[in-house]
């Protein structure tokens, strides 16, 4: 019976594992194309470290739109920003540019990997959730 | 007892390599060419913006962040031993622009310029109450800071940015095309002119008295050859939006910075053309069908000199005093804000240049005459810069200020050689 116990809870464990490592397999690939996509595509605006620049450009690490709600962000990305912005205490009044033109996978590349670097390690974004919000935008 | 009076200066260290590092800074120490010393006369005023000194040597300094609810500071040495002992707030505006001539003090908000009047000690007879002389301006966050400067025979010139890049239909979007014509022109992208004595001017009382120019922030009127010359900060997203014609590189270096002279009713091309340094010509926008070789605009001016691109001309300043040697009457100090799209290029600027003149005609290179502001080698980030010099100004003795509104401290540059 004891020994029952031990070879279901070792099944368990070696489940739970590989979940996680085939999981973590998953979350690499996507980090170090979100990476090289926000290099490509945000960093001359929000810098490399993701702390925007003074007086024009707000910062991506520790605030609550890149953290927050995904629509939200997802919906940035898509429409891109005419409007100012508080962040921080501070108003942004330069646009950001609409991304529609990149697709669900790398958008949700670009987000997973914001989110995990400056977002303190927030939930990923998938294809799925980008796709979601690209069908509600309005015609 | 002793351990214990050992355990304090060790608590003490301890809490003062606490605090250094809490604000990262060590008073940084700037480069100068031989002969010439600086001195820091003024700290922690927070976003320094332009700065004027009167010929009584008060320093007056326009602030973009209210400080203790005040938009304008003015410091005095009262007792004559070099130090400012003497400080006075007002003003509950922020703001760029500031000036000053014998009677009057002229500062600037982002939509309106006012004027108070100065007492014998050059200081305001009534700082709760100026004149507001010119209202109105264009104000959509973007580029918003309003320069200026006087010409002595009555006039302000104020500089109004326009709300824009490159003037497209949807502001910094790819793809999409340049307005045909530009219509922010009528009303921003240039400088205009205004009478000091008459109050509540604006676009109807004021003149366009040049046209074209994207966001003038160092603008100086030129008493030498007396014409008004400014430096402009050109546009961005040139790789961002056209990487097929231009590069990473290409992207960090164009287009230039340009300085230039402008006579009344100048024209200096933006949004439809930019400065390409390299081919020394005015290129037509890629918004407006350019290619990165074909020319644009034949009627527009050009500049005067071309600087890398991005790195913010911020403040613009003749020399007319008689302090330093001979090589640098009648040049132009420029400073530069340093800048924030070079990436992946380190960022540049961040440094007072000099650029040779006489009879308002550039007569040899530009060189960095004061470096050393960020406090570090590379900034990859503005962020991580620890001053970013912004305005200048000249004392009655011949000596420089340079302003910085990163920390808000005040520099005055003295030479010292023979």
């Amino acid at each position: 019976m004891k020994k029952e116990l031990i070879q279901i809870c070792l099944l368990v464990w070696s489940l739970v594992l590989g979940i996680e490592v085939s999981s973590q397999r998953d979350k690499e690939p996507t980090y170090k194309r979100g990476a090289a996509l926000y290099q490509q595509h945000c960093a001359s605006c929000h810098q490399s470290d993701g702390k925007g620049v003074t007086r024009l450009i707000p910062p991506l690490v520790g605030t609550d739109y890149v953290s927050g709600d995904k629509g939200r962000l997802i919906r940035i990305l898509l429409q891109g920003l005419n409007e100012p912005i508080v962040v921080q205490e501070e108003e942004y009044y330069s646009p950001m540019a609409s991304f529609q033109h990149l697709n669900d996978i790398q958008l949700a590349d670009i987000l997973s990997f914001v989110r995990t670097r400056f977002g303190s390690g927030a939930s990923f974004v998938t294809p799925k959730e980008v796709q979601q919000q690209r069908k509600k935008l309005p015609k | 007892m002793e351990s214990r009076v050992i355990h304090k200066s060790w608590l003490c260290c301890f809490f003062q390599l606490l605090v250094l590092l809490s604000f990262g800074q060590s008073p940084v120490s700037l480069q100068l060419p031989p002969g010439f010393k600086a001195t820091q006369v003024a700290a922690d005023w927070g976003r320094v913006r332009h700065i004027a000194v009167g010929r009584n040597g008060v320093l007056y300094m326009k602030l973009e962040r209210l400080k203790n609810g005040f938009g304008i500071v003015r410091l005095r040495d009262k007792n004559n031993d070099g130090l400012y002992d003497d400080t006075l707030t007002f003003g509950n505006y922020v703001g760029t622009g500031i000036a000053l001539d014998d009677q009057y003090l002229y500062a600037s908000s982002n939509q309106a310029v006012y004027r108070y009047m100065l007492n014998a000690l050059q200081d305001p007879v009534d700082p709760q109450n100026p004149e507001r002389i010119v209202q109105g301006l264009v104000d959509k966050g973007q580029h918003a800071s309003k320069s200026i400067t006087l010409d002595g025979k009555g006039f302000v010139y104020v500089n109004i940015g326009a709300p824009s890049n490159v003037c497209q239909v949807r502001d910094r979007f790819q793809g999409s095309p340049g307005m045909m014509p530009c219509t922010l022109l009528d009303s921003a992208g240039g400088i205009w002119q205004f009478r000091t004595d008459k109050l509540d001017q604006s676009y109807g009382e004021g003149v366009r008295y040049a046209t074209g120019f994207r966001n003038v922030v160092g603008l100086d009127w030129n008493p030498f050859v007396k014409d008004l010359f400014v430096t402009v900060h050109g546009r961005d997203m040139l790789h961002q939006h056209y990487p097929s014609m231009y590069d990473a590189k290409l992207g960090a270096e164009l287009p230039a910075e340009t300085f230039y002279r402008i006579p009344k009713g100048a024209d200096g091309g933006w949004p439809y053309v930019y400065w390409d340094q390299f081919q020394k010509k005015k290129i037509l926008s890629p918004e407006y069908g350019g290619d990165g070789k074909k020319e644009g605009a034949p009627g527009a001016l050009d500049p005067l000199m071309g600087f890398p691109g991005h790195l913010a001309p911020n403040s613009l300043l003749f020399y007319r005093g008689d302090q330093f040697p001979k090589k640098y009457q009648e040049g132009a100090f420029i400073a530069f804000h340093g800048s924030w799209n070079r990436s992946p290029e380190i960022q540049e600027g961040f440094y007072v240049v000099f650029v040779p003149m006489k009879g308002g005609e550039v007569t040899g290179d530009w060189e960095i005459f004061a470096d050393g502001f960020t406090g570090q080698g590379k900034v990859a980030n503005p962020r991580d810069a620890q001053h970013r010099p912004c305005g200048l100004a000249m004392g009655p003795d011949g000596s420089i200020y340079v302003s910085d509104d990163a920390r808000g401290m005040v520099w005055k540059i003295e030479y010292k050689g023979k």
